[in-house]
């Protein structure tokens, strides 16, 4: 069966200007939006604080969780309805050193006003302010370390630095725009946004080098070609493949967006946009940087 | 060609058998005894996220056992010196683990003190005041003081694991972290809060005495005897739930600690029914409790845990035996706690909770009931999307996509590792890459195919040229993966070592037990065409 065409010849490269302004458009618009809300919006995880998960056993509207948390003056506390029916996140973001009492009277409180409505404490997480810098840190510090080996490897097995660049840019480029649209759709970020960014970078990186594969290939074969046709004609010989691979992955993707539950929901949300812009910086950043590279920077020019 | 065919067979029969060995005690409980002695019977440990559970990191405040040490110095100096003589004025702790006092008569007399007795503690500076007064200043030693938190935080371990052994709790993991950082993970537990205050109580228990001459009113304006201390007996009316404080005005010296308890247990007041913990003393404890106790007749001894007053009885008369108990107003929980942390042994020095993350029994159950129905489907979509466009070939690498997930789950049962929800998203990245090392596989034969080459050569040149991408795009990621591990934390670290594994197992099964089938389909059954 053939779901691709095996002779397709779509100029890819030669569009690489328009596709490059849409880029800067997008990743403006991501670091904008970054920006406009003050940074990422971190989760406890990251900026510590408390966060409570509350499921009630009988209709509750969130004004009402609202108003009992008035009463006991927990002013910091911001209310937001999550996942199913009568259920709600309760956080504080503070990072002073009594917030363990603070969830324990939040938690407490809400169970004295709500008598006739039996709630229960799904998820409560308190995170001091020194633990969630050292998360940061640690995890600034893994992912660092990691692309720097990425970039290394990818330039060793290529032969050519651009190739780990390429490689590496376009990664940046995926990075940044999941980060802006966790921040556009408003998610936090948290731990496990983070292992979704991660995930991100994995295929990301996977399908770049499947590409510049063909294009090692290819650079043997066809001498007389310049470097430009050569990752064209390269990346339509992978469309097939790309589409395969990516399609299913990605129907994957949705089916734990739909069927995954409200915990995985940001989740699956930020693996979504990460397989598209993943797919899209192969083809439209990756490829160009190396080209660039090449053409301009490079002494010995290809032919 | 043949031959090696068949030993290829067995060797990965042999790991396939091995990796569903692995996984039988994760399915199922009833397994034969023998079993356990062939196979390790390790199951997959589903991470608190998933099982629901509480996790606890604590910091232990090491810098309170130095001062607490320091303090308990101060005072025997200050004994020492009265007993031989010498006149001592002002004498205090000072910056934490520093002593500053003023003595005077002749320097050698308390010098010699110092030296013998005192060797733990540097002389930081003397100099004399006027008229033979001498102020002299000295400090903890600073190896002696790292000793000291070491064994602080070592013993904090210790005591903790106590505790929850105590209180029952089914695989626990209590480990240190860092260099004083306590973290600990307890699954499926009911009552958090309980278990934080088990946990987190530093129990130390004391026995001072009430100083009956002291007046609590002249006291409680700020005039305090010299030695003295103020300690409050919280009182909680059980009608209104108001708290009442009510003052003690105790001797500082603390006269016997819980170290010398031999046995706590809770018991039930004859009388009023109501429970309270009856303490056994060691031989040690036995003796010293008659001491005092028969030298302090008619006066009131307090009992103090953790500065707080529980009762001051006045005592009767010398009590030998090494009993006594601790009543107050508790229900039956609460007593047994204070029983189990008073067995466990007091914490050397407070610990803070810093982080706490609990999930609910019935979020996580959720999880996993939602995550097992999504990855049912998506399996179920992949495997026959994989047989609708690659036909017979795509069930070979349904198997190796099978064998995959099998592999990984097998390695995560063997390394005892914890799969969590981002090592769930680690799971995801390895299937996704395992999808496209087949489909780069399955790709490259058929375009071999169509340039016309046999079936056998298309099959050989297909593995050749895809080889390369795949192992560069899984070494990628798997040397990206190993990083995580090595700098990450927690969740970071699930993910990273999902991912590794799979990758691992994702170039075994992809790349050689596909070759496998693929040589066996094609030299064994001589097909003409390749379905694919």
């Amino acid at each position: 069966m053939e779901l691709i065409r095996p002779d397709t010849h779509f100029d890819f490269i030669g569009k690489r200007k328009i596709t490059l302004c849409i880029s800067t458009v997008v990743i403006l618009i991501c670091l904008g939006s970054i920006l406009f809300h003050g940074g990422l919006k971190y989760g406890v995880d990251f900026a510590g604080g408390l966060l409570i998960q509350i499921k009630f056993s009988k209709p509750v509207s969130i004004s009402e969780v609202r108003g009992a948390l008035d009463v006991m003056g927990s002013k910091e506390a911001m209310v937001q309805a999550f996942g199913g029916e009568n259920e709600f996140l309760i956080r504080v973001e503070k990072s002073s050193e009594d917030l363990e009492a603070m969830s324990k009277t939040i938690q407490a409180s809400l169970q004295q006003q709500f008598k006739d409505k039996p709630l229960e404490i799904r998820r409560a997480e308190v995170v001091g302010p020194k633990v969630g810098k050292d998360l940061k840190k640690k995890a600034l510090w893994a992912v660092g370390l990691s692309l720097v080996a990425i970039l290394i490897y990818v330039a060793f097995r290529f032969h050519e630095i651009s190739y780990g660049l390429g490689g590496i840019i376009s990664l940046f480029h995926d990075v940044i725009v999941v980060y802006g649209a966790i921040s556009i759709a408003g998610i936090e970020y948290s731990l496990n946004v983070l292992a979704v960014v991660l995930t991100i970078v994995g295929f990301s990186i996977n399908d770049t080098i499947v590409i510049f594969d063909r294009v090692r290939e290819n650079i043997k074969k066809m001498r007389k070609d310049s470097l430009e046709t050569i990752f064209n004609v390269s990346i339509n010989e992978t469309l097939g493949r790309t589409i395969l691979t990516n399609g299913t992955v990605m129907i994957v993707v949705l089916i734990l967006f739909f069927f995954g539950g409200a915990v995985i929901h940001d989740f699956t949300t930020a693996l979504i946009v990460g397989m598209i812009t993943g797919t899209y910086s192969t083809v439209y950043i990756a490829s160009p940087v190396v080209l660039f590279w090449e053409q301009y920077i490079s002494r010995r020019k290809r032919r | 060609m043949l031959r090696g065919l068949k030993w290829k067979f067995i060797l990965y029969a042999a790991i396939t058998l091995f990796a569903i060995l692995l996984l039988l005690p994760t399915l199922t409980s009833e397994l034969p005894p023998w079993f356990g002695k062939v196979i390790p019977t390790e199951k997959i440990h589903l991470g608190l996220d998933l099982q629901g559970g509480m996790h606890l990191i604590l910091e232990v405040e090491a810098e309170k056992a130095l001062e607490s040490y320091v303090e308990r110095i101060k005072n025997n100096l200050r004994d020492d010196l009265k007993e031989k003589g010498i006149p001592v004025g002002k004498l205090e702790r000072e910056k934490g683990s520093q002593i500053v006092f003023e003595v005077s008569g002749e320097k050698e007399r308390w010098e010699k003190i110092l030296s013998q007795r005192y060797g733990m503690m540097q002389e930081l500076s003397s100099s004399t005041l006027d008229k033979g007064i001498w102020r002299v200043a000295l400090v903890l030693d600073s190896r002696q003081a790292d000793q000291i938190k070491k064994n602080a935080i070592d013993q904090a371990l210790e005591t903790i694991r106590n505790r929850v052994d105590q209180f029952g709790v089914s695989e626990p993991e209590i480990t240190l972290q860092g260099t004083d950082r306590i973290l600990i993970q307890l699954p499926g537990i009911r009552d958090p809060q309980r278990a934080i205050n088990l946990i987190g109580q530093t129990a130390l228990l004391e026995f001072k005495l009430v100083d009956e001459e002291g007046d609590i009113e002249t006291a409680l304006k700020g005039n305090v005897p010299e030695g003295d201390i103020i300690l409050y007996q919280r009182s909680v009316d059980p009608k209104t739930g108001g708290v009442k404080k009510i003052p003690y005005l105790l001797k500082e010296k603390t006269l016997m600690t819980g170290e010398v308890l031999k046995d706590a247990r809770v018991a039930l007041d004859s009388q009023f029914h109501e429970p309270y913990v009856s303490l056994e003393f060691d031989d040690i404890g036995a003796k010293l409790f008659e001491q005092i106790t028969g030298a302090n007749v008619k006066k009131r001894l307090a009992i103090i845990l953790d500065n707080n007053v529980y009762s001051a009885p006045v005592i009767q008369e010398r009590i030998a035996g090494g009993r006594a108990q601790i009543t107050g107003r508790f229900d039956t929980k609460e007593a047994s706690d204070l029983a189990i942390v008073l067995r466990a042994g007091a914490l050397p020095a407070p610990v803070k909770i810093i982080e706490e993350r609990t999930v609910g029994p019935s979020l996580g159950q959720d999880s996993i009931h939602k995550g097992i129905i999504s990855t049912l489907i998506s399996a179920v979509f992949i495997v026959l999307f994989m047989i609708f466009y690659y036909r017979l070939s795509g069930m070979i690498a349904d198997v190796a996509l099978i064998l995959n997930v099998v592999l990984t789950l097998a390695a995560l049962a063997l390394f005892r590792a914890t799969l969590t929800l981002p090592g769930i998203a680690g799971l995801v990245l390895s299937i996704g890459m395992a999808v496209d090392a087949n489909v780069l596989i399955h790709e490259r034969i058929k375009e071999e195919l169509r340039w016309g080459k046999t079936i056998r050569a298309a099959i050989d040149q297909g593995y050749h040229r895809a080889f390369s991408a795949i192992i560069d795009s899984n070494l990628t990621t798997l040397i990206a993966g190993v990083l995580l591990y090595q700098f990450g934390t927690g969740p970071v670290r699930g993910f990273a070592v999902t991912v590794s594994i799979g990758i691992l197992a994702n170039i075994f099964t992809a790349v050689y037990i596909t070759r496998w089938i693929f040589d066996f389909w094609t030299l064994k059954m001589k097909v003409k065409t390749l379905s694919i």
